[in-house]
């Protein structure tokens, strides 16, 4: 078996077991390349049937617009409901605190949004497009991995997941976070997007746009990010994830299309994340997210 | 191009994490950002070399302390495949982590340190790769560079690996590869170091393993999902979605339903929606059947020729993995596969004693313990023994309580 039809297979197996474990999953989707593998994945998963759960999308208010009309077409073509957390509401609500200073980014406020949002809507099971290759915490995550009813990652509780046997047994208030392409790479999810045929947010291909330098790093112009208007410029860049505009930032780029994306990947030396502001934190970044309830 | 999924077992410190971080780096699957991130690191931290385990680390703790404690996975290709690394921890505290990561995988590398040779834990981590049923596994006696390349110590080594391997009744293939992690002898490249050793490096190795996998077991498929759309276009559609465990299914095959013991004939088979000739083991089929039959959610569909067990009593091999005690009329759920059922624990017959190096008598199975139980279930089981079908012949035990998995079992 090849390793798309490998991961295809793994992935939504996953998926089947959630439909059948829990009683109120939801898809987490940001739009991004990722969340929209694994709307396909469900699609395939009960066709001819509908996918049997919503979709939850943490909207930090921060958006690229395009990612936002994608979400909004695919919600029809896909035949699924979107509920929406709103950070802003948050931040109105005076629950969180909109950060301050140059590096502000409502990046780690997205967490208290969605604790909410999951309490709120009483959601069991949480499914994310995150990977395993992506960040040192993250290859410690397991498929099935529970949150206690603060919605803490516990690493050191974490439960033994053996052959292909998934527990998601919790008690009342617990939720589970699931995540059916851990195995999967970056280069994997593009080559799935090119062989399926998937349209994704035009973010991801190389476009002109009016970016500044920080830190070394490409950073878009917005209305949400600081920058002294005399240094932006503009060059054609692309986006290797889609986050909340204040802690994205786009590599220079002229892949215009899925093949040379893929190319591109092939050939870079820059890891995806190596452009996410909100990695570079500190070196335990991305743990100490994860401890508190984040993807 | 394929997956082949590999366990890394060694310990704390037999370089186990410099020889991944080494295949990581040369095979270019570390990114700049996360080279210079390692240098930078290793740098401050005063080390003369660069600490590859710093790549593979991933939690604080571990970095803190310089070992590995959880299971890591870590991905890496050359053109040739595509590599999952199942990172475990090697140290006797974290035998259940060991045997999480060897779950899943085809291979396991073993590393033993050449000053060392042959430990205890080299005799667990056999065991433990034993009671898997592993079919392969490579030994890198590592750090060949610190014994001046000394080719009567790593045979040495080499025999008495041999010769722990022959008191099981489990032929896998062995290789063995004297390394330097540190330095990269015989990890991606040969060089001049060792001119005895013929063999190849263990990159060129794991790249042209072969495994073939048993197709011809019987058919058995779990049902996950029925699929009723419930909509005007497929109003009687009734599919029994789930995986091929095991064998293959066709139309046409008579079949019939665990528990309930109906029988009926495969009408159509699907995939995701799409009619195929034919499923085999480890594809996702949708079954679609001639009659109106009940089945539901955790019914399993054999074909009616099939040599499977079924038993409402059950002895195993069990792993245990939480730190309450496993003791005799404690209750748990059984999870095989997907099917479910109370199990209460009629006896625990004996463990394995890691330094009498025996299988000793018990009452009580602690953590990291790994020994024979006796199990009662409340519905009966269909399986196959662990060694004759691997697929078929685990499961876990889920402890009420808390709902953690407190275990894994090999039935005998």
């Amino acid at each position: 078996m090849n390793t798309l039809s490998y991961l295809e297979e793994e992935a939504i197996y996953i998926i089947r077991e959630v439909a059948g474990q829990f009683d109120r999953p939801v898809i987490l989707f940001s739009g991004g390349k990722d969340s929209i593998v694994l709307l396909h994945l469900s699609k395939k998963a009960f066709l001819p049937g509908k996918i049997p759960f919503p979709l939850l999308h943490i909207d930090t208010g921060h958006n690229f617009s395009e990612t936002i009309v994608l979400r909004d077409e695919l919600v029809k073509r896909y035949e699924v409901q979107l509920h929406i957390g709103s950070v802003q509401d948050s931040i109105d609500q005076g629950r969180v605190m909109e950060e301050k200073g140059k590096y502000a980014s409502r990046n780690s406020l997205q967490t208290t949004t969605l604790l909410e949002t999951i309490e709120q809507l009483k959601f069991d099971a949480c499914m994310g497009g995150a990977r395993r290759d992506e960040e040192k915490a993250r290859a410690k995550e397991r498929i099935f991995s529970v949150r206690d009813d603060f919605g803490q990652w516990n690493e050191k509780l974490q439960r033994p997941e053996l052959f292909d046997i998934l527990n998601g047994q919790i008690h009342a208030g617990e939720n589970v976070r699931v995540f059916p392409i851990s195995n999967w790479t970056e280069l994997d999810v593009w080559e799935y997007i090119r062989q399926e045929k998937l349209e994704i947010p035009s973010i991801y291909f190389a476009h002109q746009r009016k970016v500044f330098l920080r830190d070394g790093q490409l950073m878009p112009c917005s209305d949400f990010i600081h920058h002294d208007p005399e240094a932006t410029f503009t060059e054609s860049v692309r986006f290797r994830t889609v986050g909340d505009m204040s802690c994205t930032a786009a590599v220079p780029s002229k892949a215009i299309d899925l093949d040379t994306v893929i190319d591109e990947i092939r050939g870079s030396s820059i890891s995806e994340r190596g452009a996410r502001m909100d990695d570079k934190r500190s070196e335990g970044a991305m743990e100490e997210r994860k401890k508190v309830g984040y993807f | 191009m394929e997956i082949l999924r590999i366990t890394t077992a060694g310990s704390v410190d037999d370089g186990k994490s410099t020889l991944i971080g080494r295949l990581l780096y040369e095979t270019q699957s570390l990114k700049i950002d996360q080279v210079e991130h390692i240098e930078s690191k290793s740098k401050s931290l005063g080390y003369d070399y660069v600490d590859f385990s710093l790549a593979t680390d991933g939690l604080l703790t571990e970095r803190e302390q310089g070992i590995t404690i959880d299971v890591s996975h870590l991905y890496f290709s050359t053109p040739k495949r595509r590599f999952i690394i199942a990172d475990a921890p090697g140290h006797v505290e974290y035998t259940r982590n060991m045997v999480t990561g060897a779950s899943n995988v085809n291979l396991a590398i073993i590393l033993l340190d050449a000053r060392k040779g042959v430990m205890e834990q080299t005799k667990r981590h056999l065991y433990i790769t034993q009671l898997l049923g592993i079919k392969h596994l490579i030994f890198t006696i590592n750090k060949m560079d610190l014994i001046d390349y000394d080719e009567k110590q790593f045979h040495s080594i080499e025999q008495q690996i041999k010769s722990l391997v022959n008191q099981y009744d489990w032929e896998p293939r062995l290789d063995f590869i004297p390394v330097s992690a540190l330095k990269g002898d015989n990890v991606v490249q040969k060089n001049n170091n060792m001119p005895w050793y013929k063999g190849t490096d263990l990159l060129s190795l794991i790249e042209t393993l072969t495994f073939d996998e048993d197709i011809n077991l019987d058919g058995f498929l779990q049902v996950q999902q029925v699929i009723r759309p419930k909509t005007e276009a497929f109003h009687d559609y009734r599919g029994f979605a789930g995986k091929v465990k095991s064998g293959l299914f066709q139309p046409g095959d008579e079949i019939e339903v665990f528990p309930s013991g109906q029988k009926s004939t495969i009408k159509r088979v699907e995939k995701y929606g799409s009619p195929k000739n034919k499923v085999v083991m480890g594809e996702n089929a949708t079954l679609l059947l001639e009659d109106e039959i009940d089945a539901s959610r955790g019914n399993t569909f054999v074909k009616t020729n099939h040599h499977f067990k079924t038993e409402k009593h059950i002895q195993a091999k069990v792993c245990w993995m939480q730190s309450e005690k496993l003791n005799p009329n404690s209750k748990y759920w059984l999870q095989h596969g997907i099917y479910k059922s109370l199990v209460k624990v009629e006896e625990v017959k004996s463990k394995m004693d890691w330094e009498a190096w025996k299988s000793v008598p018990t009452d009580q199975l602690l953590m990291n313990d790994i020994g024979v139980v006796e199990l009662q279930l409340a519905q009966a089981l269909i399986f196959a023994p662990y060694t004759k079908n691997k697929n078929l012949g685990a499961f876990i035990l889920i402890d009420p309580q808390t709902n953690n998995t407190a275990g894994v079992g090999f039935i005998q």
